[in-house]
């Protein structure tokens, strides 16, 4: 089949779509976007997380026919050019990557969390990312991450330092 | 997006001591960071494994007929497509590559299928045709030596005794216990992952992720009766390993496909998949006998140690040295009476995760001093007090612990922590089985627990250990700029930043570049032991000191500090490799065990804070607590980020963790079934990070990955035992074990 779909805000089309694959292959496979990461393709784990629109989802237990004429927003979209988003560059700061495998998850979960509560409190934060597993970190500096973004998303002038 | 990874530089610099950026992080939050299984070919096709349903079984035919004939499917092979050896392994050759005419294991590769989707090769697979005749699984560790053999040579892999001092010493007070651990899994988030590419020379070239470029090379090259020169590996992004990628997985298969079709071959393994693609932590079943005076002193100890390596050895070789040479723990004991067994089973097959041996003698002899304070009446933290060693105590093998050794000081760090509160307010989260609604209290009880551990770092027995490291350094845009190569494989610990640290501190240059590691040079060893920061991280810092050596030759006898880099420079470009060695280690006496075996120990300890719901068995970790040794701390956010997430895995051993595994099959190979912390079971931790440099390491040293992992699992369960009352003995430690039901 053809889907249509708008991702990162661009108009998206992929031909010879199998009807059982996912829109975590759609994006990886056929849209050059293998930012969203395939580490269960069970729902489990939070590594494929994205937007759709504007709600988070595990792009693996998404079939990509569903995405027709919908938008998504993947990791890749979260950026502005070479100006990271917030979240992103407190991850990078506050040592939460590690292998990277779930950052991608991570940063989409925080980013939907931010934008809905910005002054989290931590078990706020642990309740909003406890379906995305971490598996090097012990989720330490994905907290510390967390308050840092929501610090420098409250106070711009921190943010621009 | 290329194959070739990205030559990594950083905006944020910083040298050993600091804790910049990692030069990946940027291109990992932004999903442009290329992992194995992201990668991309023009014209590439998808593999697929064909894997083994029975534990153990006759291979009477194989009809490839019917998946031959679905369209979109490019080729089927079979053990009789394997050009080269059909057999590898880490210490022992003896697993296939693909199986021949039996099968040891429930997941064993059988078969390959090449095909244009990867739905195309699943719906293939299934029209392979294969007759088994099923045989009575060996599955039990400690009756394995005498059941049928699974291998020409029986079914003991290795048994390490080790003998110190009196073998019939006799104490005041004796404690024993039979302890068990059951099969943990690495659960790296990044499947098992990469691609190979026909070449023109008749050779192939493997995009991979793994922790040990140049042995898999060589165990390619072997399979695919290939010379060394025709298979060239580059790492990919890694995503995450914790030993579950020392051993091949699917590098053989996706290069037979490759070269056998003439086109690109991409594989990746889903979740399950994976569970049945990498070796585990040994199963194992612990026998201790722990005698001592009135004052808490020990007189001896005894243990009998059953690891269970499953159908293929692996590492299960050096896994039993470990348990056996650290098998008492980090304490004085003047008569050691050891005695570990590996053995083959057609469990799934076992090898290295992080701890590697020390982690399943850890849990137990843990238990066991927990028990000796019981009996005793004593504090647990000053009976391990009592027999810490020291720097200069003497192992049970006889060799002498050359550096710090700070055992009791680490303990008293833990324990001199302030408590985390009790609870005052009913929050649902704070409570185990938090939003679940189980509990608003009621039938909660909090319990402290402490722990302390040992490992070896680096490789041990006699090992020639080193690694491979190439700095260049040269005038780029009026700028000195250095760039680092070398094999040694970055998993997400961080090595490419320390090695940044390191030449920016040996060189006094800011803009450092890695080069994507590879086997275009030599050797880096395997990411594991802890060993990278050690040996690679000493073979950058001895590259920098031959590259300062023609510094010093270009400046002609004046103090190159002095002068101008970039001007002394000019257009000359410095180019060094060198191979480093740490310390040689010796072999142990195979009757005694007695032999200077390891290169460096490293020491953690930890107070585990739990509360637990006595009536449904939940645990709520409250608080986990850590002080370690770590030498010299190159990177101190780095270091904490181990100790962090060695700890969490130490807890998902203690109360989530294990393959559970029935008449050799797996039953619960997905992350629905087979539990790994989240955010929610890991606690706030306090860590103290000592800094006692190791005179014989580079800058000090002392590797940090594993020991964290090892002491985590038993302070835990020490504190559910002091909440409950109960003896628990196995870990992980489940509901049914604390309720009785």
């Amino acid at each position: 089949m053809r889907v249509n779909v708008t991702v990162n805000g661009e108009p998206k089309q992929a031909d010879d779509v199998w009807e059982g694959e996912s829109l975590l292959f759609l994006l990886r496979e056929r849209l050059g976007l293998p930012g969203s990461k395939n580490a269960c393709e069970q729902g489990e784990c939070g590594s494929c997380t994205v937007y759709l629109d504007n709600t988070p989802v595990c792009s693996c237990l998404v079939a990509a026919g569903q995405v027709q004429d919908r938008e998504v927003r993947t990791v890749e979209g979260l950026a502005d050019g070479d100006r990271l988003d917030p979240v992103q560059e407190a991850f990078v700061e506050a040592g939460a990557v590690q292998c990277g495998f779930c950052t991608p998850g991570l940063v989409v979960a925080a980013h939907d969390l931010l934008d809905r509560v910005p002054r989290p409190s931590d078990p706020e934060i642990r309740e909003a990312l406890a379906g995305n597993l971490c598996r090097c970190t012990g989720y330490e500096k994905i907290l510390d991450a967390v308050r840092l973004a929501a610090t420098r998303k409250a106070d711009p002038e921190s943010a621009a330092r | 997006m290329s194959l070739t990874p990205a030559e990594l530089t950083s905006a944020v610099t910083g040298g050993i001591g600091s804790s910049p950026q990692r030069p990946d992080g940027n291109l990992k939050v932004r999903g442009e960071f290329a992992y194995a299984s992201d990668l991309w070919h023009e014209d590439m096709i998808w593999g697929a494994t064909l894997r083994s349903p029975h534990p153990y079984a006759r291979i009477l035919s194989i009809d490839l007929t019917e998946a031959l004939r679905v369209p979109g499917v490019y080729a089927v092979l079979t053990h009789q497509d394997v050009p080269g050896q059909n057999r590898y392994g880490l210490e022992h050759k003896d697993q296939p590559v693909l199986a021949e005419d039996v099968v040891r294991y429930q997941g064993e590769p059988v078969a390959l299928v090449g095909a244009d989707h990867p739905e195309t090769a699943q719906r293939a697979m299934k029209r392979i045709k294969v007759e088994y005749e099923v045989l009575k699984p060996v599955v039990d560790m400690e009756t394995a030596v005498d059941d049928t053999p699974l291998h020409p040579g029986g079914n003991l892999v290795r048994h390490v005794p080790v003998r110190r001092g009196d073998q019939h010493a006799t104490a005041e007070v004796v404690v024993t216990g039979r302890y068990e651990v059951g099969m943990q899994d690495q659960a790296f988030l990044g499947p098992e992952s990469g691609l190979a590419v026909p070449a023109e020379d008749g050779g192939v070239d493997l995009y991979i992720a793994t922790q040990w470029l140049h042995v898999d090379q060589g165990q390619v090259a072997t399979a695919l009766g290939l010379p060394l020169e025709k298979v060239r590996l580059t790492l990919s992004g890694v995503g995450g390993a914790f030993g579950g990628r020392e051993d091949l997985s699917m590098q053989v298969h996706a290069c037979l496909l490759a070269l056998h079709t003439g086109k690109p071959t991409k594989m990746v393994y889903n979740r399950e998949e994976s569970f049945y693609g990498h070796v585990h932590r040994h199963p194992a079943v612990l026998y201790y006998e722990h005698g001592a005076d009135r004052t808490g002193k020990l007189v001896y100890v005894k243990a009998r140690i059953h690891l269970d390596g499953g159908a293929y050895a692996s590492s299960t070789s050096a896994v039993v040295a470990n348990a056996a040479t650290l098998g008492v723990g980090p304490y004085d004991v003047d008569n050691v009476t050891v005695d570990c067994w590996g053995v083959y089973t057609n469990n799934p097959p076992c090898g290295a995760m992080r701890g590697f041996g020390a982690v399943q003698a850890g849990f137990a002899y843990e238990s066991q001093m927990d028990k000796l304070a019981e009996a005793l009446g004593l504090d647990p933290v000053d009976v391990r007090i009592v027999n810490a060693m020291s720097e200069g105590s003497v192992m049970p093998t006889g060799q002498v612990v050359d550096s710090a050794a700070p055992v009791a000081q680490l303990l008293k760090l833990v324990r001199d922590k302030p408590m985390p509160p009790l609870s005052t307010t009913v929050d649902l989260r704070d409570l185990p089985g938090g939003v679940s609604n189980t509990t608003h209290g009621e039938g909660v009880v909090r319990g402290v627990g402490y722990a302390v551990g040992i490992k070896n770092i680096c490789f041990s027995e006699g090992y020639d250990d080193y690694s491979t490291a190439r700095v260049r350094l040269q005038v780029i845009n009026g700028e000195p700029a250095a760039l680092a190569h070398t094999a040694a494989a970055e998993v997400g610990q961080g090595l490419v930043t320390i090695m940044q640290q390191i030449v920016r501190t040996e060189l006094s240059v800011e803009r450092v570049t890695i080069l994507p590691m590879d086997t275009s040079i030599g050797n880096g060893g395997s990411t594991s032991a802890s060993r990278q920061t050690y040996v690679t991280g000493g073979a950058v810092k001895a590259a920098c000191a031959a590259v300062r050596e023609k510094l010093a030759k270009l400046a002609g006898g004046r103090d190159p500090a002095d002068l101008d880099l970039a001007g002394l420079l000019g257009d000359e470009v410095i180019d060094e490799t060198v191979e480093w060695r740490h310390r040689a280690t010796e072999p142990i006496d195979p009757e005694t065990g007695q032999g200077n075996a390891h290169v460096q120990y490293g020491f953690a300890a930890h107070r585990a804070v739990v509360d637990v719901d006595v009536e449904l068995g939940l645990v709520k970790v409250v608080e986990l607590d850590c002080a370690q040794d770590v030498g010299k701390a190159l990177n101190p956010q780095a270091v904490l980020g181990q100790i962090q997430g060695g700890s969490a895995q130490g807890l998902g051993l203690a109360v989530m963790e294990e393959i559970q595994v029935e008449g050799g099959k797996v039953r619960n190979p997905s992350f629905t079934d087979y539990l790994i912390p989240t955010v929610l079971d890991m606690p706030p931790m306090s860590i103290d990070v000592l800094e006692l440099a190791d005179p014989n390491a580079p800058y000090g040293v002392r590797g940090v990955g594993e020991p964290p992992t090892i002491s985590s699992t038993p302070a835990i369960v020490a504190a559910i035992r002091a909440a409950t009352g109960l003896a628990l003995t196995r870990v992980p430690v489940r509901p049914e074990h604390i309720t009785g039901t």
